[in-house]
């Protein structure tokens, strides 16, 4: 189990004067009481069969029954049992549901942070149908509460929440942005109002892959859709859903929501970035408090309409055999899958599908914020041998994918077990790939 | 009155009350909770929501091809002694009678050597079930009283029914009235255990199926 000192301290805000069992009561008991009828129906229909287990790629590296995923939100099953399920005054009274103490909790942070990269593969096993991995997030709304989410993720949420950016950068990132469009020599479009699409860009490509940007920019700027970035909400991430902290996963999303209305767009453009298309099309609204008054697409998604429609024409490229990684929150838990395999079959390209893909793929490691977690490595690494093993088994030798945290990931791992494939972008790809003249300005 | 009429009189009475009042109102209890409603725009329209839902009730019952090779096995047994449980309860002409009793249909039922041969094959996979329970560090891990109590009651059902056909140990009607009072017991412990999963199986399916189909998610 991991080691949580020091945590409850640095996730207590100054005024915070109760004590960590306090915090953790209070938690639990907000947890028990704001469950909400859908979560409390999936916890009661557990029968207790640890199929899960045989989905989750924890579980299957260690062979360690602590990783089955439905086994991650004990403790709040025992909440809820306790203080609001049908025979909850019988639990309490017979003492059968024992209140859970910070010490529990504490020991599961390992289990629902370092261990768990909320990638839904558990929730396509269950033979009642739970989704499990809906269960897991919120169970990590409740460990926030509580002051147990790990620090990496708790530092970005708190920094993006105030500043926009999960973390301090050496330069603003708009400088950084019109900088990568100066260097590849591309029309960066931005504070534009009165456009069709609003732009945004994970933190990680203007940090590691700017040409992702440059990508973007370039295929915007092919179709002659009329879009642009806007300075004060450039960053697609939110560490407030890794985190847990659903009042900071809603200012996050707020930023860019009030955004893309100021600009009056009609399409919110999530770039190559999984968990920032799961938080801004499957949960913004419901954080916002009611429908947003334009579409979010994710720009495979986008690209693949363009597409359909004829207004994207692409050639065919030489890459010579090709795999992909299917980005879990855009994929299995977000439903697209067709869109990038459109764009793939669009360029001719030779794709030789994992074992597990498409809504089956097993997570590249690193989802869920696992990649922050620093002491959750040499776990993660563990669990990617098999993702590793898979992709070679294809015998592409390219390997391409849509998600920014995923190639981060992938680039550690090459770097750890000296793996001799880079992942690359789907986007950037398109962009080399582009047919015809570039729309006019 | 001896045994037997308080088996199947007063006793049956009481455990079909708590039997029926515990199921509703554990259902119910539910409705009490909070029901958000999703603002997101759906992916789906209501056609393929529901679709999505229905597909799942049905696909759940066998696993994925990308997971069989792991539980292929395991499920196997579970659905095994469930076919076994049904076919007891369902086909064995005294069964019918009583159910007929209650809700004033019958059908023909099967030889009761047949229903002998199910039997000791129910008993036998729900052994192994239990086998695999305590065996497993995943399941047992996850086990609690609850299960073990209800693979008792459920046993103890099938062990007592299984001794008052083969007029097994005690006179007949003894035999009977104690199976009896085990059916008994098993509708008092109904609501409050695991044994509910057999109302919120297909609703689970549906729901959960439904909601990822809104997103065009995979299920």
């Amino acid at each position: 189990m991991s080691d949580t000192s020091g945590v409850l301290t640095a996730n207590l805000a100054p005024a915070e004067a109760r004590s960590p069992e306090a915090r953790v009561a209070g938690a639990m008991s907000g947890f028990a009481r704001e469950i909400g009828a859908l979560s409390a129906f999936r916890l009661e229909s557990c029968i207790h069969c640890g199929i899960c287990a045989d989905a989750c790629h924890f579980y299957i590296a260690t062979e360690d029954p602590q990783y089955t995923p439905i086994w991650k939100v004990e403790p709040f099953k025992q909440a809820y049992k306790r203080e609001s399920s049908a025979f909850a005054p019988l639990f309490r009274l017979l003492g059968l549901k024992h209140e859970v103490k910070a010490d529990q909790l504490g020991q599961w942070q390992h289990l629902l942070f370092d261990s768990c990269n909320m990638c839904g593969r558990c929730s396509l096993i269950c033979p009642m149908g739970i989704d499990v991995a809906a269960l897991i997030e919120q169970a990590r709304h409740a460990m926030f509460d509580a002051g147990l989410a790990p620090k990496e993720l708790y530092e970005k949420a708190a920094h993006q929440q105030v500043t926009g950016q999960p973390e301090a950068s050496a330069e603003p990132y708009r400088d950084q942005l019109l900088a990568i469009g100066a260097r590849f020599e591309v029309d960066i479009p931005l504070d534009k109002s009165d456009v069709e699409v609003m732009l945004c860009v994970p933190r990680s490509d203007i940090e590691h892959y700017p040409g992702a940007v440059a990508s973007l920019a370039r295929v915007m700027r092919h179709l002659g859709v009329s879009c642009t970035f806007r300075s004060d909400a450039l960053i697609a991430e939110n560490y407030g859903y890794y985190a847990g902290g659903k009042e900071w996963q809603r200012e996050i999303s707020r930023r860019l929501i009030d955004q893309a209305i100021a600009c009056k767009a009609k399409i919110l453009l999530v770039p190559e970035c999984g968990h920032a298309y799961a938080a801004l099309r499957w949960e913004a609204a419901d954080l916002y408090g009611k429908p947003l008054p334009f579409k979010v697409l994710q720009v495979t998604e986008f690209l693949a309409d363009e597409l359909k429609a004829g207004r994207l024409k692409l050639g065919a490229a030489a890459t010579g055999a090709v795999t992909f990684q299917d980005p879990c929150e855009s994929a299995r838990k977000g439903g697209v899958n067709e869109a990038p395999r459109a764009l793939m079959k669009a360029m001719s390209l030779d794709l030789h599908e994992m074992k597990n893909h498409g809504g089956f793929s097993f997570c590249c490691g690193g989802g869920g914020g696992v990649l922050d977690i620093e002491r959750a490595a040499p776990l993660r690494y563990r669990t990617m041998e098999s993702k590793l093993r898979e992709i070679d088994e294809t015998g592409a030798k390219t390997f391409l994918t849509s998600c920014s945290d995923c190639r981060r990931t992938f680039d550690d791992a090459q770097a750890h077990f000296t793996w001799n494939k880079t992942p690359q972008s789907l986007l950037e790809l398109v962009a080399a790939n582009l047919i015809g003249a570039a729309a006019p300005p | 009155m001896n045994l037997l009429d308080f088996a199947r009189g007063p006793a049956l009475k009481v455990a079909m009350a708590i039997f029926c009042l515990g199921v509703t109102w554990r259902i119910l209890a539910f409705a009490l909770l909070r029901i958000r409603r999703d603002m997101n725009r759906p992916r789906a329209s209501v056609l393929k929501f529901l679709g999505g839902g229905l597909l799942t009730v049905g696909s759940r019952s066998w696993p994925h091809r990308e997971f069989i090779g792991r539980t292929g096995a395991g499920e196997a047994l579970g659905y095994s002694y469930h076919i076994g449980l049904f076919a007891l309860v369902l086909l064995f002409t005294p069964h019918i009678l009583f159910l007929g009793s209650l809700f004033g249909v019958t059908w023909p039922g099967v030889p009761s050597s047949l229903i002998t041969v199910i039997s000791v094959l129910t008993l036998t996979l729900f052994l192994a079930v239990l086998f695999r329970r305590v065996t497993n560090p995943v399941m047992r891990m996850l086990s609690n009283f609850d299960d073990y109590f209800s693979w008792f009651i459920t046993m103890l059902v099938m062990v007592t029914g299984l001794a008052a056909t083969a007029h097994f140990g005690a006179p007949y009607e003894t035999l009977l009235a104690v199976h009896i009072l085990s059916v008994d017991m098993l509708l008092v412990w109904f609501p409050f255990g695991k044994l509910m999963h057999a109302f919120y199986i297909f609703p689970s399916r549906a729901l959960n199926g439904a909601l990822l189909a809104r997103k065009g998610a995979t299920s």
